[in-house]
């Protein structure tokens, strides 16, 4: 292999990206050092298995690939423009468009999600760390090392360019003959180790590590949604297990699973795909509707409106989502009755996704609504979200699916369900749990202004794309003839992309301005006058949550204790036990990385030299006799005084 | 000494490499599309299980209810996932 084949050379670009990334990889190295910070890095952070950390790290991660995608993003607008643009070549869009979908959907939403429950679950239902502490580390380095091995594929190698479907024969390497898909398949499969970790580790911990009292149907509506999120997790990421291994065999060992001759099928990718895909849309989905049900009712001061009819719903929808997969590809060669079947049953998603609705509404009803930026964003969710789900029903009926297919009104649709499901919900959920995290508020007036530009920008970005998608337009084309009359509707929908990317910059602002001037709580534990477990414990919360096992009454536990129906910490002080903190994490997925790398290139040798150490690993893992440590309920005692403010 | 040895676990490991091979075969034997099938079948029926009892202690929780509606649910989405895929790439294929 040349030099030229191993970097990616030619485009300024790209360069000022390579010059960007070491320099910004040096002034990190130089910043650590000048400040002394090493140590508070790896004692802190790298071997940390504290859930509230590791959730902090995941949306630290989530909001640089946030920008990472967003970018990508603004690059294809900048392209789009304007007819017969010249920006970017065909090739370069092609990388961009499969990065950008593939980094939003599993670097960002993915670990944005994670990072939420990461922080929020243990503390919503009185645990003190979820039940594998050691796994959730494990879980989550290994979707750093993805995230990073995918990152890097665009100045070493080139990116995967054949969408983020990455469908066969295209992404065969008969036809794609670079490395980029190689990180495709590889990356996404380290990442995913992890999130099927992350699947089983939040299963466990929800059913098995409940406080006292609180039974199924006394559990808040987010802790309902991220069990059923990571049950679905459990049952749909081992399919992409097995595709992207499949592929793997496929373009590094010359196998013909997906291939069009030797009794390859490549449909059986976009089959397979999809199987994975369609439940990954509600691995996204559900934990923005929990964040959303908290929200809501919290800033309406009622309890949720019909509860038992969202878990039911919720519950139809994990088994619906397995159901649905063939309407990504309606127009793909199978016949009239399956495509009639599964019209049907997308359909029969839209009921209970519109009980939640009306589900929502209702707690509104006659709720003494408070307008904070969290509310700001559950209430722009809603209509935004009813037009793309019912779009999402015009995609539904397959016969009208030979029109839509593949052009820019499915962007449009898509887009409109996963900004304000997903992103919105994850915002609303930073904004609302942010102090409960950091002990102090952002800015709620700057927040709304971000609010304002990111909900309006959104519209002004994605609402013409239903129309040029109906006049005729396919998504990922890279350029378009000035006749096609598609310019002006394009030049809007840029304009609008530009908005989005200044209410982002305006939420990063609220954040720094915040961290640098926002009164501090001292001691107000429960700042928004919420209702669940989660805020009655200290903010900021110390490492073992909860100083005394809490006890639950109902869904609204913190709720009935302010009206003085019971009190949820009863028992006295007493020794916990904590898991003690370990490097071995941290250093596996760096083993997994240059595994992965070495991968990519086929290096053989050096693979399976990185290969070694991942099993000394898992073997030094499985011999060590590590008990963790007691905090006594002396140090307690002292530690929750110094919290409550009663001793320096 | 015999108690810390983990007889279960090597048994389960190698008999698992073993069912591997036994699938394995099908490429090399010289016989009939239907024993092909038969051998894949039964094979993977033994090592599902094997991984299963084994590996998993599948059984050995007390709470069934939990136990049962995970098996209901895995069945659920295998056999919609096989099924579809042959109805949707091969029985309604045009």
């Amino acid at each position: 292999m040349k030099w030229d084949e191993f970097f990616v050379l030619g485009d300024p670009m790209i360069y000022g990206a390579m010059v960007s990334i070491v320099a910004a990889s040096m002034a990190i190295v130089v910043g650590l050092t000048y400040f002394k910070k090493w140590r508070w890095l790896r004692d802190e952070w790298l071997t940390t298995v504290d859930h509230k950390r590791i959730g902090i790290m995941y949306i630290i991660c989530a909001l640089l690939m946030l920008f990472r995608g967003g970018v990508d993003g603004l690059l294809m607008r900048g392209q789009l423009a304007m007819p017969e643009n010249g920006f970017l070549d065909a090739q370069h869009y092609n990388e961009i468009f499969t990065t950008h979908g593939v980094i939003m959907i599993l670097f960002m939403a993915m670990p944005f999600i994670i990072g939420l429950m990461n922080i929020v679950i243990p503390l919503q239902i009185g645990a003190r760390d979820v039940a594998f502490p050691y796994l959730n580390a494990v879980s989550f380095w290994l979707f750093f090392a993805g995230a990073m091995l995918f990152n890097i594929s665009f100045v070493i190698g080139g990116s995967p360019d054949a969408g983020w479907s990455a469908y066969f024969p295209l992404a065969s390497t008969e036809f794609s003959p670079s490395v980029g898909n190689n990180y495709y398949a590889i990356a996404i499969q380290i990442a995913g180790i992890g999130t099927l970790m992350t699947g089983i580790n939040f299963i466990v911990t929800i059913l098995k590590m409940r406080a006292p009292g609180m039974t199924l149907l006394k559990m808040p509506m987010f802790t309902w949604s991220i069990l059923i999120t990571n049950v679905i997790i459990v049952f749909a990421f081992p399919v992409l297990t097995v595709a992207l291994a499949l592929m793997t065999l496929d373009r590094l060992f010359g196998t013909h699973f997906f291939s069009m001759t030797d009794g390859g099928m490549d449909m059986l990718w976009a089959n397979l795909f999809w199987v994975w895909g369609h439940p990954e849309v509600y691995i996204v989905i559900l934990p923005a509707f929990g964040i959303f049900s908290e929200v809501i009712s919290t800033f309406s001061k009622k309890n949720l409106f019909g509860y038992k009819s969202m878990v039911a719903s919720m519950v139809a929808i994990s088994a619906l989502s397995f159901l649905v997969w063939v309407h990504h590809f309606y127009t793909m060669g199978q016949g009239a009755l399956s495509n009639s079947f599964f019209s049907i049953t997308t359909m029969l998603i839209a009921v209970p996704t519109g009980v939640k609705i009306f589900n929502w509404l209702l707690t509104m009803y006659k709720g003494k609504i408070q307008f904070t930026t969290p509310m700001m964003y559950a209430l722009g969710f809603i209509p935004i979200f009813t037009f793309g789900g019912i779009t999402g029903v015009m995609l539904a009926m397959a016969s009208a699916d030979y029109q839509y297919h593949n052009t820019m009104f499915l962007v449009a649709h898509f887009h409109y369900v996963l900004i304000p499901g997903t992103v919105f919900g994850v915002l609303a959920g930073f904004y609302y749990w942010w102090p409960k995290i950091f002990g102090f508020m952002l800015d709620d007036k700057q927040g709304k202004r971000a609010f304002w530009w990111i909900a309006i920008s959104f519209n002004v970005t994605f609402l013409p794309l239903f129309a040029l998608g109906l006049k005729g337009m396919t998504r990922r084309t890279y350029t378009y003839s000035e006749e096609s009359g598609f310019g002006p509707l394009n030049l809007l929908a840029s304009i609008g992309s530009v908005g989005l990317a200044i209410g982002f910059i305006l939420l990063v602002y609220n954040i720094y301005w915040s961290f640098r001037y926002a009164p501090r709580l001292n001691g107000n534990n429960d700042p928004w006058d919420a209702r669940t477990l989660e805020w009655a414990t200290h903010t900021p919360v110390p490492a073992y949550n909860f100083a005394i096992t809490p006890e639950v009454s109902s869904v609204d536990t913190l709720w009935d204790e302010k009206l003085g129906k019971h009190k949820i910490f009863k028992g006295k002080l007493e020794e916990i036990h904590m898991p003690n903190t370990s490097f071995m994490p941290f250093w596996m997925a760096i083993a997994f990385f240059f595994w992965g790398f070495f991968m990519v290139f086929s290096w053989w040798i050096p693979a399976i030299i990185a290969v070694i150490p991942i099993v000394y690993f898992l073997f030094a893992r499985s011999f060590s006799n590590d008990h963790g440590f007691h905090i006594s309920a002396k140090e307690l005692e002292e530690e929750e005084k110094k919290l409550r403010g009663e001793t320096k | 000494m015999a108690k810390l040895f983990p007889k279960e676990h090597i048994i389960g490991f190698l008999s698992s490499i073993a069912l591997t091979i036994a699938a394995l075969m099908v490429l090399y034997l010289d016989v009939s599309f239907a024993v092909k099938m038969t051998i894949l079948l039964v094979t993977a029926g033994l090592q599902a299980s094997l991984q299963l009892i084994l590996f998993m202690h599948i059984g050995e929780s007390k709470e069934k209810g939990t136990l049962y509606t995970n098996i209901i649910y895995a069945l659920f989405v295998a056999v919609v996932t096989i099924f579809g895929s042959l109805f949707v790439l091969v029985w309604d294929w045009y």
